[in-house]
This record gives structure tokens, C-alpha cells and sequence, in this order.
């Protein structure tokens, strides 16, 4: 029993979870920043600039201001990190070990850590009495509303076409005898509609109205200093890893147990990364009235579609 | 010299004070940003409030109704914290030195917190650089 409770606890705070996590998705948002520099025609920052960014924020000053709540802004960012960390343990457990890793209805405690960062950007910034940060936060909850229906909806395809298979280490044995989801025409059309729901789910542009810089100065987050704030921008880069993660998992395949298979894995995640870095370089930030009518029409169609296609079983 | 104050002179996040500025010096710090300069080599960033702020770039003469939300912001950043006066008007109010509607100069407002003059106008790009890393180096100094 102990030694189970420490190779869980191994698992959470070194690999998969919290430090390998946090070294890959800080290393990925050097990416994104560099790329996004390249796209800009700049030089962009050095390889170990996010690294520097969070030993900064950790040694500058905490304020906590006047009139907001203690406990509630200072404990939402923990909340966020223990979210991202805990998904990733998940996900990557389950990768590496395939059958073994995951349990029944994983996929289902997923969806809900998957939702627990937006979450604490929500309770921070409500909780700092900042009338922008309010702003920012509802606009997080709204934008929350809207990506997670089509989300859920995607989430749907590969159970659908498993045979109502609700583990992780499952899907991903099913996948490796019939071949990925993705391959399927459900499988396109849902990794199509999933596209703009991972944009929004790492608030990246068009969907960073949350964080709106130029409009509501950091938004939700306006308040925060710091270490809190070092936790907020860690907890984001972890999600760069694990939500792109998560999708090519669940819906194109995994890592598989070979050498190769790994590597045709880390290339579908570098993959998708650099889409999605992409689509945020070449789109302006929306309205979050457009944004949410955005995910509630065409792309809750678009899942809709993946989901009847599934149910046909093409 | 720590590893916070190192990774302090890595990632100068940047805050933009405009205290009634002619809107030149404002530019030329934007320039900063561009491709052709680009500080985000250093690590710099233009940041949207004022706490996550590493320094303040104080741009303008400081009038009767900015002076006092300078103060402010400086003390609502978070320390530490340098302050750059950004073109001649900040340096010691330029050609509106002796207007009605001027109160002090940045230095008297903010006693001790000057970390670097930039003056110039406006000045050039490479010169608010240059103000930046001598900032910067007289954190390593410490
Ligand atoms: S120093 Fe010159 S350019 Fe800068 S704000 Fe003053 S007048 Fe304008």
C-alpha cells in the first residue's frame, strides 16, 4: 500500500506531473513566444527566458490588495496549478503505460481538471476586488460556457466509436489495434471542431479576451504580483503541454510503445502546438459576444456533425 | 549578486507611465518593442499593469493631474522596482520647466526611486536601451 501511495505520489510531484510538466510546458512557451517572434520578423527571447520569468516572479513583492479576499486570491492559483498538474499526471500515466495507467471514467475526471485553471482565473479575479478583474473574470466564465459544450460534444467521438470505452489506457489499446481515431472521418471532423476549443482553453488569441492586455491591462489577472502570479503564468505553460496532450491521446493515437511510435507522437503534439501558435498570429482578438456565438453556432454544428458521423460509424 | 536578482536583470518586464508627455517619447519606447530593436531579446516585455511591473518608464513633465497618479503607480508596483525617466521633460521638465501647470520634476516627486535619466527629444531608441542596461547593471552592482 505505502509503496503504491509513493509511486503515485512520484508520478504526481516528478514524472509525469508537476516538474517534468513544468520543464516541457515552460520550454513550449518559449517556443510559442519565439515563434511568434519569428512570425513578427524579431529575434524573440533567449531559450531560457520563461525560466528566468518565473525565478523573477517568485522573488518580487506579494501585495494582496486592500478590500479583497486573503484566502481566495492567494489559494486560486494553487487551485489552478494542483488542476493542471493533477490532468497531467493523468494524461501522461496513461500514455506511457498504456492499458495499466488509467482507470474507468478517467476521461471524465479529466474533462472536469481540465476546466479547474480557468476556473481559479476566474476566483482570482473576482476575488481581488478590481473592477477589470471582474471584467476579465466574466468574460473567462462566458468564454468557459461556450468552448466547453463543442469540447464535450468532441469528447464524445472516440467513446462513440470505442464502444463506450471511458478510460483513457482503453481508448488508447482500442486505438492501437483499429488504428487512431482520426483516421476516420468523425475522427477529422472532430479534431477540426476541437481546434478553436484548445485556443480557447490556453487563452491564446483570438480567445484572450480574458487577459485582454491593450484593453482591460492583464484582465483577470491585473491584481496579482509576484509569486501568485509566477504559479498563474506556470500554470498556463503546463497547459500548453497538457491540453494538446490530452487530444492527441484521446483522439489521434497516443505515443504508442515503440521508439517510433513515440517519436510520430511527439511530432503530432509539436504538431499541433505550432497550429495553434499560428492561428494565434494571425488572428485578432474577438469580442467575447462574437466568441461565444462563434462556439455556440458553427462549431457545436461541426461537433454535432462529429458526433452523428460517429454514430453512423464512418 | 542572488539568482533573483540575476533572473531580475533577465526579465525587465516593462510598465509604460505616460505624465503628460508630447506623445514622442512615447513612440520612441514603442520603437523599442519593434523588429528592428526588438528588447524582447533581453527579455523585456511591455506589460499591461502596473504590478507585474519591473520598471516604470516615466515619459512627460509631470502636470498637476498626472503627478499624482505617478506617485501612485510607483507605489503600487511591487519592489523592487527601478524608474527610468524617459526624454528631457521627465529629466528635469525640458522647455516647460517654470509652467503653471508643471508641480515637481520626476526626482522630487519620487525621492531616491530615479534609476536612470534618458534624456533627449525625444530620445532615441538605442539611448532608452542603454538607460535600461545601465539600470540593470546597477542592480548587479548590489
Ligand atoms: S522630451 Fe520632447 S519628445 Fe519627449 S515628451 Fe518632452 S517634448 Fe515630447
Amino acid at each position: 500500500m505505502t509503496a503504491n501511495f509513493f509511486i503515485a505520489l512520484l508520478r504526481f510531484l516528478i514524472f509525469p506531473g508537476l516538474l517534468f510538466t513544468a520543464v516541457v510546458g515552460l520550454v513550449m512557451s518559449w517556443l510559442d513566444r519565439k515563434v511568434t517572434a519569428r512570425v513578427q520578423w524579431r529575434v524573440g527571447p533567449p531559450f531560457l527566458q520563461p525560466f528566468y520569468d518565473i525565478v523573477k516572479l517568485l522573488g518580487k513583492e506579494v501585495i494582496v490588495p486592500a478590500g479583497g479576499s486573503r484566502m481566495a486570491f492567494l489559494g486560486a492559483p494553487l487551485v489552478g496549478l494542483a488542476g493542471a498538474t493533477l490532468a497531467a499526471t493523468l494524461i501522461g500515466t496513461a500514455a506511457i503505460y498504456g492499458g495499466g495507467g488509467g482507470f474507468r471514467g478517467d476521461i471524465i475526471i479529466l474533462l472536469y481538471l481540465l476546466v479547474l485553471p480557468s476556473l481559479a482565473v476566474i476566483l482570482g479575479g473576482a476575488a481581488s476586488k478590481n473592477p477589470l478583474a471582474s471584467v476579465g473574470a466574466s468574460r473567462e466564465m462566458k468564454l468557459l460556457m461556450g468552448y466547453e459544450l463543442p469540447f464535450i460534444l468532441v469528447m464524445l467521438v472516440p467513446i462513440i466509436q470505442s464502444g463506450g470505452m471511458l478510460s483513457l489506457g482503453n481508448l488508447l489499446s482500442f486505438q492501437a489495434q483499429h488504428g487512431s481515431f482520426a483516421a476516420s472521418l468523425s475522427g477529422v471532423v472532430a479534431l477540426v471542431a476541437v481546434l478553436p476549443c484548445l485556443q480557447a482553453k490556453l487563452a491564446l488569441v483570438p480567445f484572450d479576451q480574458a487577459e485582454a492586455e491593450t484593453e482591460i491591462m492583464g484582465g483577470a489577472l491585473i491584481e496579482y504580483s509576484g509569486a501568485p502570479l509566477a504559479v498563474f503564468k506556470l500554470t498556463k505553460a503546463m497547459m500548453l503541454f497538457t491540453a494538446p496532450m490530452f487530444l492527441v491521446v484521446v483522439l489521434w493515437g497516443g505515443f504508442g510503445q515503440t521508439l517510433g511510435s513515440a517519436l510520430l507522437g511527439i511530432g503530432k503534439y509539436v504538431a499541433l502546438l505550432v497550429l495553434v501558435i499560428l492561428l494565434r498570429n494571425t488572428n485578432p482578438r474577438v469580442k467575447i459576444k462574437h466568441a461565444v456565438r462563434f462556439f455556440w453556432g458553427p462549431v457545436t454544428a461541426l461537433a454535432l456533425i462529429a458526433v452523428l458521423l460517429a454514430l453512423v460509424g464512418v | 549578486m542572488g539568482l533573483k536578482l540575476k533572473a531580475l536583470t533577465k526579465s525587465p518586464w516593462v510598465f509604460h507611465v505616460s505624465a503628460g508627455s508630447c506623445n514622442n517619447c512615447d513612440i520612441e519606447i514603442l520603437d523599442c518593442l519593434c523588429p528592428r530593436f526588438d528588447i524582447e531579446r533581453f527579455g523585456a516585455l511591455l506589460v499591461g499593469s502596473v504590478r507585474h511591473a519591473d520598471a516604470l518608464l516615466v515619459t512627460g513633465a509631470m502636470n498637476r493631474k498626472s503627478a499624482m497618479r505617478v506617485k501612485k503607480l510607483y507605489d503600487q508596483a511591487p519592489k523592487p522596482c527601478l524608474v527610468l525617466a524617459i526624454g528631457t521633460c521627465a529629466c528635469d521638465q525640458g522647455i516647460f520647466r517654470g509652467s503653471y501647470a508643471l508641480t515637481t520634476p520626476l526626482d522630487e516627486l519620487l525621492p531616491g526611486a530615479v534609476t536612470a535619466y534618458v534624456p533627449g527629444c525625444p530620445p532615441k531608441p538605442e539611448a532608452i536601451i542603454s538607460g535600461l542596461v545601465k539600470a540593470l547593471q546597477t542592480l548587479q552592482d548590489k
